[in-house]
């Protein structure tokens, strides 16, 4: 299925009929709008001269002293502001981070599944993705010795690791405590850089935050974080984290891309933090984000057909569903838009074609009632799939009579035709 | 009938109140964006021939929007299911508002390709040979039996498509026999009912008809060039990768027997105002009949648009005409 099928598939899903299990987007209407709309107002109609005037290429120093606080709730205490690169988005310092390390023809290592906006940074850079394998204690460390010694083998340049530690997109699985300190001795063993990619890893529902990998070593780890998650997507600001002789290079990158990030959505995310209670915001959203974890894992656990298998998130956005042997999510993606549920099909989260008989389900957006209903359609369109496997599945083409050459058919009229026409379908 | 149309008639007079036209476009099938797209360009093209013309979906907001404000007459710009199987132009008849194209029994019927096909055949017209079944026929006889029959009776290459639907979604050339069981498992997740065609080596045109007034009349073909060799959908909807050549570039006597069978099919089918068939030519110059669409495509880059500017028309002045016609007012 190419990019143009997917597009027409996925044009249905603007309507409410269908319920969205495909999108990514926080639930921002759990902020409080009405206090965050008028400190943007006043941002404005205050301190127009520094929010609507060219800011530092580096990003607000005022922001930047912000968000090292903010890092220092997942246990990076060692940061300093001069370290920090506003970006727009974590995707922008994703970007950067990428065209300062990466040459056409590198290799990047990215668990397998890896996140989508990820892969298309790295294509974009020609850059290859080598897979490296996680189960639910997220990245499995002997398998990154495997990849790293087959890339050695292969005399493959590998410039970096990028991982999701927390809450992983879309595996929604979390890198547990061992397997942290076993990634970054790998790290060290092999003189490996690591990208730690972190926008959900406040949005936990069961447990403090783990101590991120750049808080155990500030040399090898380039970390990356985004407001996205915690506040608000559309205000676009993120950063990156980067040793001091990084910083220069992706300073210099970002002014050739956007001169400097915007200013007005900086001064909102630092007055945000200044003067409103930002953390309890973030309970909030875990909150609201485990009662719909909740209700997409329930609903699983009692409709799911026998051979499924999916994740179970203690954080974040996402479940990452295995689909009964011999199914395909992407060829079935018509059933289930014509049934009125959307997902986003597995194979679009590898670089190697793998992941057909994954899914992607997200359960941040819609409320738990439409999650319910949701899973409860998939479920049919599982279960229509299944059947229609069954009778196809077995068929042995092999044993079929030879075709008569030049045998010259009778007029066939296909026995459904009148039937379905007449019956009003 | 003639192979060219008649130059639409000016313009409605200055002085008379604009017509007011709604396109609905978009619904809720795999053929939305296309579907958009095209009301996006039939507004456009109204506007421009100096109808008062609004997009609209057709949501819950559809019957008490009409009836709050009526249309001189609706301009269906949708694709697939509703807008084309005559769902909504029979709930637009039971409302009283008139509307552009095929009435609803015609339109079921072309909607069902298989149907369509033999009524098409019993009037006379060559159509590939073909067999449509439910998933049920397959589940309770066999599925390696069923195949096994259709293989030999129909050969290879097959083309497997859903039995509904206009956009090309589904649709597979399948030429190794190992590969027919997975291309009816894709093309079942579009709908309950699979047709498989014998496969037809030629040229694929697009044969649109107008009826203006005076009858159907065939716009100059449109020839289908896919660089895959196959007319896909990501062939059709992705820029660069078909070449169009309008008029096609076939003999005067294929070019007029390609037109007369278009407006036979317009007429046999019972269609109305226009229609896009599309159909193989052979190398030995025999058109085959593929299918008939009630609401062809109006995009930017359709085949219904490239006939009419073939033709020497303005889409705009064309579908204006339609418009005019339905709402009783002359143009
Ligand atoms: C793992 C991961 N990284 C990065 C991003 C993009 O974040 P931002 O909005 O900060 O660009 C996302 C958003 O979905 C994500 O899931």
């Amino acid at each position: 299925m190419q990019a143009s099928e997917i597009r027409a598939l996925f044009s249905v899903v603007s309507r409410p009929e269908v319920v969205s299990l495909a999108g990514g987007m926080p639930a921002v209407t759990a902020l409080p709008l009405d206090a965050v709309g008028s400190m943007i107002g006043e941002l404005v109609s205050g301190m127009g001269a520094q929010t609507l005037q060219y800011g530092s290429g580096q990003g607000d120093p005022r922001l930047r002293e912000r968000i090292c606080d903010v890092m220092a709730l997942e246990g990076i205490h060692d940061a300093s502001p001069s370290e920090v690169v506003v970006t727009v988005g974590s995707q922008q310092g994703l970007d950067l981070v990428t065209r300062v390390f990466c040459d056409p023809g590198d290799v990047v290592l990215a668990e397998g599944p890896s996140y989508v906006g990820a892969l298309g940074v790295f294509q974009a850079a020609q850059a290859r993705v080598r897979h490296v394998a996680m189960d639910d204690d997220g990245l499995i460390p002997e398998a990154l010795e495997e990849a790293l010694a087959d890339c050695r083998a292969n005399g493959d340049r590998v410039k970096f690791l990028y991982t999701v530690p927390n809450f992983h997109n879309p595996a929604g699985v979390t890198l547990s405590e061992e397997r942290r300190e076993a990634v970054m001795a790998i790290a060290e063993k092999h003189d490996l850089l690591i990208i730690e990619d972190n926008p959900y890893g406040l949005l936990g529902f069961e447990q403090e935050p783990l101590r991120a990998l750049r808080a155990r070593n500030s040399q090898r780890v380039i970390y990356l974080g985004s407001f996205s998650k915690t506040f608000s997507p559309g205000l676009r600001v993120g950063w990156v984290l980067a040793p001091l002789a990084v910083r220069e290079k992706l300073v210099l990158a970002t002014e050739a891309q956007v001169l400097c990030p915007p200013s007005l959505t900086q001064y909102a995310v630092a007055r945000y933090l200044d003067t409103q209670p930002w953390r309890e915001q973030i309970k909030i959203f875990a909150e609201l984000y485990r009662e719909r974890r909740d209700a997409a894992l329930d609903s699983l656990a009692a409709l799911m057909p026998a051979g499924t298998a999916w994740t179970q998130p203690q954080g974040g956005f996402y479940v990452w569903l295995k689909l009964p042997h011999g199914l395909d999510a992407k060829r079935m993606q018509p059933r289930a838009v014509g049934a009125h549920v959307a997902y986003v099909p597995g194979i679009g989260f590898f670089a190697d074609g793998n992941g057909r008989e994954f899914m992607r389900l997200s359960y941040c957006y819609p409320e738990p009632d439409q999650i319910r209903e949701g899973v409860r359609r998939l479920a049919r369109v599982i279960e229509a799939e299944l059947d229609l496997h069954s009778t196809f599945d077995q068929v042995d083409t092999g044993s079929f009579r030879a075709i008569t050459p030049g045998h010259d058919a009778e007029s066939i009229v296909g026995p459904a035709n009148s039937d379905t026409y007449e019956d009003g379908r | 009938m003639s192979e060219t149309a008649p130059a639409p008639e000016p313009a409605a007079a200055a002085d008379a109140p604009p017509l007011r036209a709604v396109v609905l476009a978009g619904g809720l099938t795999f053929e939305r964006e296309v579907s958009l797209s095209s009301g996006t360009q039939v507004v456009e093209g109204l506007t421009r021939a100096g109808i008062d013309a609004e997009l609209r979906d057709a949501d819950a907001e559809l019957l008490p929007g009409l009836a709050a404000a009526p249309a001189d007459a609706v301009f269906i710009a949708l694709h697939g299911a509703t807008g084309e199987d005559g769902a909504l132009r029979a709930v637009l008849d039971l409302a009283g508002v008139p509307y552009v194209g095929s009435a609803a029994a015609a339109c079921r019927l072309a909607w069902d390709k298989p149907a369509a096909k033999s009524v098409v055949r019993s009037a006379g017209i060559t159509t590939p040979d073909w067999v449509a079944l439910p998933h049920s026929t397959f589940r309770e006889l066999g599925a390696g039996a069923v195949l096994d029959l259709m293989v030999a009776r129909l050969g290879l290459p097959l083309m497997v498509k859903p039995a509904s639907g206009g956009s090309a979604l589904g649709v597979q050339k399948v030429s190794r026999v190992e590969d027919l069981p997975a291309a009816m498992v894709s093309c079942f997740a579009y709908g309950d009912t699979v047709m498989v065609e014998r496969y037809v080596e030629g040229v694929e045109v697009a044969l649109a008809v107008v009826d203006l007034g005076d009858g159907p009349q065939a716009l100059p073909a449109v020839e289908i060039e896919p660089e895959s060799g196959v007319f896909d959908y990501s062939s059709r909807y992705t820029p660069g990768l078909t070449e169009y050549h309008a008029p096609a570039r076939l003999d005067e006597d294929v070019a007029r027997r390609a037109a007369e069978l278009a407006v036979r099919v317009h007429e046999v089918l019972g269609l109305a105002d226009l229609s896009r068939t599309d159909a193989i030519i052979t190398p030995d110059g025999e058109v085959h009949f593929l299918e008939v669409n009630v609401s062809p495509g109006l995009t930017e880059t359709s085949m219904f648009p490239m006939a009419v500017e073939a033709a020497g028309f303005e889409l705009g002045e064309v579908l204006a005409r339609l418009l005019a016609n339905r709402a009783g007012r002359s143009r």
